[in-house]
């Protein structure tokens, strides 16, 4: 119990002081995090609108295989990435294994299809009438497409915000890709993975409660957007959050 | 203004609307009856060219709709839509009925001064800045009728515009539809369920059943001389009563209904098997032991009162003379004449009252 307590002090010691260690390491890790989920975004969104607004065959089915991939294990991404990235692999001409950039890919193909998910889920939530009513008011098809997107922006938001906190909270990816190389691609997660195995717990502490703190901050987000949405998209998105 | 050529459309094995031909006139305010489910909204979307049909044509003002989407773009422009369910977007009434305007790149100055002058036709110009989903229902309705109006169409179509409304409402958005056709002249093509409301809006009325258009008349063609059964019922015919006509002295005849003999007016020859309609408010009902009022009422037929059921201010009240007969009466006169079950009372009904078609069968 006093290993705990002691752990709590020195690690609150260690992020008072602004230790450079750990601010390095939640620099890196919402750096990362943030690139991985620009990226993400920008295919997630017109990905999702696209299966959202055209018909085609197999429609259903590519629903069913995205929302399957949003659990997918993180270590199944990196296991797979590992193979493209590594120098043997058809990636490796790049040499992106063990680099930031290795894991912002990484924890880009993770969430892209939880935010690709959650975007048609969005655009589901706005009321069909809305796009009969743009229509028939005279929009070109761009038009409409345009107002239900900026319907549901608020809804697509806290998709992108979702799709960070699971990219900044995973482990796998930046492991296996990153490799956890101090001052290059240690990140908070795989940090607190390492300290605590070495025994180092005030650090692990330390750097578990800025992931907290990150969490508690997404969370913030989240509820402010979701309370400026429409009962349809909040059920969309799981419900109202308090 | 609109000419509706062997329309069908079909949904999968499923038959929505099937050979509807017909022709809406410039001006006019032209309502579909029917029940739900008998094909109206499906139509209303087929002439605003929100769907296309599987077959047939609709001309709109002397222009073949089956044409590339940028020319039913530029028709659809000239039609506006009001939906049963109102759709607002989540920004004010103000930005809510500009839509249109928008979609059309009008100037903002042009824009702004429309959408004061139609809040102010609907009369929610004080709720101009207001978030649109913060609205009632009614109100949202308001707004829509506004976002479609904003944009001047030649052709106003309103699918089943006040279902989802209140009384009070009902009449506030009917008085509104009323009004907007007599300042802008407007052709207005509604959908209601509610043949009253059909009968308080429509120049001319086109009844659907079944995704078919089975009778197209005035007001009083549907009312009063439905030419089938079914709509006969569907516009509050309550008594169908089947007979034979036993003669005719020049149109006027006599049928023998059950062992009654009723008076009509028809061309129908003896012989012939007739159905009458008899509309409930048509059919008087006086005590048997009373003075018989001395009017022109032809038919007075003596029955048991079988069935009261209190309808509003009113009392349906149906008497047996062999076959039914139902006669609404109004509540006060129902206690006047102290009316109950199992009494024997003199139901009334001119010949001119009755409308008669041949029995198909």
């Amino acid at each position: 119990m006093s290993e705990i307590v002691s752990g709590l002090l020195q690690a609150l010691n260690l992020i008072v002081t602004l230790d450079p260690e750990v601010m390095q390491i939640a620099a890196l890790s919402i750096m990362i995090s943030l690139a991985a989920t620009v990226i993400a975004a920008s295919i997630s969104i017109p990905l999702g609108g696209i299966i959202h607004f055209y018909e085609f065959r197999g429609k259903r089915a590519v629903i069913i295989l995205i929302q399957t991939l949003y659990s997918i294990p993180t270590v199944v991404v990196g296991l797979l990435l590992y193979l493209m990235l590594s120098r043997s692999g058809p990636l490796g001409y790049f040499g992106l294994l063990f680099t930031p950039g290795g894991m912002i890919i990484g924890q880009a193909v993770l969430i892209i299809p939880i935010i690709t998910g959650l975007v048609i889920a969005a655009l589901g939530g706005v009321d069909r009438n809305i796009s009969d009513t743009l229509i028939s008011l005279g929009a070109t098809g761009f038009q409409t497409i345009l107002q239900v997107v900026r319907e549901a922006r608020l809804a697509i938001l806290s998709a992108v915000v979702l799709g960070f906190g699971r990219a900044i909270s995973e482990v796998g990816v930046a492991m296996m890709i990153g490799g956890n190389i101090r001052g290059e691609t240690r990140v908070l997660t795989t940090a607190i993975a390492l300290q605590t195995g070495i025994g180092d717990f005030p650090f692990s502490i330390a750097l578990g409660i800025i992931l907290l703190l990150i969490a508690l901050v997404i969370v913030v987000i989240m509820n402010i957007l979701i309370s400026g949405l429409s009962t349809e998209s909040q059920q969309a998105l799981g419900g109202p959050r308090i | 203004m609109i000419r509706i050529e062997g329309l069908s459309r079909t949904a999968g094995s499923k038959t929505i609307l099937e050979s509807i031909n017909l022709e809406i006139n410039r001006g006019e305010i032209f309502t579909f009856i029917g029940p739900s489910g008998s094909g109206k909204t499906t139509l209303l979307r087929l002439i605003d060219l929100l769907d296309s049909p599987t077959t047939g044509t609709i001309i709109f003002d002397h222009t073949d709709t089956t044409a590339p989407d940028t020319d039913r773009l530029a028709i659809r422009r000239r039609m506006s839509m009001v939906f049963q369910k109102p759709a607002v977007l989540n920004i004010t009434v103000a930005g809510n009925v500009a839509f249109g305007l928008n979609f059309r790149g009008i100037e903002k100055s042009e824009t702004d001064s429309r959408v004061h002058e139609a809040l102010d036709i609907v009369g929610l110009l004080h709720l101009a800045d207001r978030k649109a989903v913060t609205l009632s229902g009614g109100e949202m309705q308001r707004v829509a009728i506004a976002r479609a109006l904003v944009t001047r169409p030649e052709v106003l179509l309103l699918d089943e515009p006040t279902a989802n409304l209140d009384p009070v409402n009902t009449e506030l958005i009917e008085n509104l539809i009323k009004r907007i056709h007599q300042s802008f002249h407007t052709t207005m093509i509604l959908s209601t369920h509610d043949m009253i409301q059909g009968q308080r809006l429509a120049d001319r009325i086109g009844v659907i059943m079944d995704g078919k258009i089975v009778q197209v008349g005035s007001i009083h063609d549907i009312f009063y001389l439905p030419n089938g059964k079914d709509i006969a019922r569907f516009v509050g015919i309550d008594t169908i009563l089947k007979g034979i006509v036993e003669s005719n002295d020049d149109g006027h005849a006599r049928v023998s209904v059950s062992d009654a003999i009723i008076e009509v007016i028809t061309p129908c020859q003896k012989g012939t098997r007739v159905s009458l309609f008899i509309r409930p408010e048509e059919v008087s009902i006086a005590l048997k032991d009373g003075d018989l009022p001395k009017t022109s009422i032809r038919n007075q037929l003596q029955g048991k009162i079988t069935r009261m059921v209190p309808f509003g201010p009113f009392v349906r009240t149906t008497i047996d003379f062999g076959s039914g007969l139902t006669a609404l009466v109004t509540r006060r006169s129902a206690d006047e004449l102290s009316l109950a079950v199992g009494m024997t009372v003199i139901a009334g009904i001119k010949a001119t009252a009755i409308h008669v078609i041949p029995d198909s069968g």
